[in-house]
């Protein structure tokens, strides 16, 4: 095995080409499991923590880029504006393993129950790939992300990182594992509301072999306060029906299986509970904001 | 493959295996066992180590990822025979059963009071949640805690 060390994008990129088979590691919380325990162990690997142009976040034209190499830890403590996304990061192992993991390991290992992940798919994120000679390319989050552990990253590709328009609006991240820490989720769910847009968006991570968007309780969800008039009137109550029903449409959307972490109908459960906690959540701050505003 | 990594303040040299982890650099071929190898998946944080100063699991870097970088760890914190303020709580406190999982803990605490000299309970439970201890001890280590984050106040200036 070979491990090389680059110190800039470009010599990266180039070691990439060169060694398409190299796996890129970053905070390697994923991969020293398995060498450790010689579950796989890759002919190379590059190691990308040092790579400046991956450690950075930035406003562009609209839009946030959040760099592949920023740490879980750093999101908490440097991007709190983000509410779901630094209370996804919040979640993810310990603190030990918050100052190594990163989005781009998420991104990379494509396992469903990747706490970013949901985050990213409510954002409606693009994810930014780039090759050696500093192409770049941007592919929706649901066209990188295509099965357990399968993305559209082309072996000479690394991830530079995930790009989205930033909404207005309440969101959050809510998780269910056995503990508050160093758990793998049973089931992870991200609910954002987008001010101007007049919508709803649900993502839900570990109940199907990808990250889904539960469309129909999104509309359902944007049409109920459409309804009962709280788009204008956050003090305009939903009734709890909708809450039922809102919950029961992101529960339909989910495709999960049974594991050792939680049964299928475990976990569609869980996607109603968590779905209507985070709609309540939400109207909740909304009627906050305005009583701030 | 040779990484060269500032170790408790020395320049160190070791000949590693490219897939070794940080933790095996440390104890196999440095001669500093105090970081403990338990789980090897960043499950218990027994080999907590600081790595640019930042808390990590040693198991869980690459040994490479280490190279021209600094490492601190347990045996940084006596000097001679003065024990540590945390390692003397932990003492005092009886937060020690078997004793593995103390290295861990004591350097996961030093760093916690380093960065907040007097966090609540809610905090100590948040920023030891990496650290398992299986003889399930964990009442005498938030005492050490307090009693150590009480101690250091007193002594700053």
């Amino acid at each position: 095995m070979e491990v090389f060390l680059p110190r800039t994008l470009d010599e990266a990129l180039e070691l990439k080409a060169a060694h398409p088979e190299a796996l890129p590691i970053a905070g390697g919380t994923d991969v020293m499991f398995w060498l450790n325990f010689d579950l796989r162990r890759p002919g190379a690997i590059i190691d990308v923590s040092r790579l400046d142009e991956l450690r950075r976040w930035q406003r562009e034209d609209g839009a946030f880029f959040l760099g592949a190499g920023v740490t879980y830890a750093r999101i908490m403590r440097e991007l709190p504006q983000f509410v779901p996304l630094a209370q996804a990061s919040r979640t993810v192992g310990s603190p030990q393993i918050r100052n190594r993991g990163t989005v781009g390991g998420n991104l990379g290992t494509a396992s469903p129950a990747g706490d970013a992940l949901p985050v990213l798919a409510a954002y409606d994120a693009e994810i930014v790939l780039v090759r050696a000679g500093g192409a770049t390319r941007a592919v929706p989050w649901s066209e990188f992300h295509l099965g357990v552990k399968k993305t559209a990253l082309a072996p000479d590709e690394l991830i530079l990182g995930a790009r989205w328009k930033a909404i207005r609006g309440p969101g959050s991240f809510s998780k269910i594992g056995t503990r508050n820490a160093m758990v793998i989720s049973v089931t992870g769910l991200c609910l954002a509301v987008d001010e101007d847009g007049r919508s709803v968006r649900v993502a839900l991570g570990s109940v199907a072999p990808t990250i889904v968007r539960a469309q129909a309780a999104e509309a359902f969800g944007a049409r109920a306060m459409h309804d009962v008039g709280t788009w204008d009137d956050p003090a305009a109550p939903l009734q709890s029906e909708a809450f039922q029903e809102f919950g029961r449409l992101v529960a339909e959307a989910a495709r999960p299986i049974d594991d050792v972490r939680g049964s299928a109908a475990y976990r569609r459960h869980a996607c109603a509970v968590l779905a209507r906690r985070a709609l309540s959540w939400a109207l909740e701050d909304r009627l906050r904001a305005r009583g701030a505003a | 493959m040779l990484v060269r990594s500032k170790v408790n303040g020395e320049w160190r040299e070791a000949d590693v295996w490219a897939g070794s982890s940080l933790l095996s650099m440390l104890r196999d071929r440095l001669g500093l066992p105090g970081s403990k190898n338990a789980c090897e998946q960043g499950e218990c944080g027994s080999c907590s180590v600081w790595l640019d100063g930042e808390l990590v699991c040693a198991c869980l870097v690459l040994a490479a990822q280490a190279h021209d970088r600094e490492v601190r760890t347990v045996e940084a914190l006596a000097e001679g025979d003065q024990l540590h303020p945390v390692q003397e709580a932990f003492v005092e406190a009886g937060a020690v059963q078997c004793g593995f999982c103390t290295p861990g803990l004591i350097v996961a605490v030093a760093h916690l009071l380093s960065e907040t000299s007097s966090p609540n309970e809610e905090a100590v439970r948040e920023a030891l949640s990496g650290n398992l201890c299986r003889c399930t001890g964990y009442q005498k280590i938030l005492d050490a805690v307090r009693l150590a984050s009480g101690r250091m106040r007193e002594a700053a200036p």
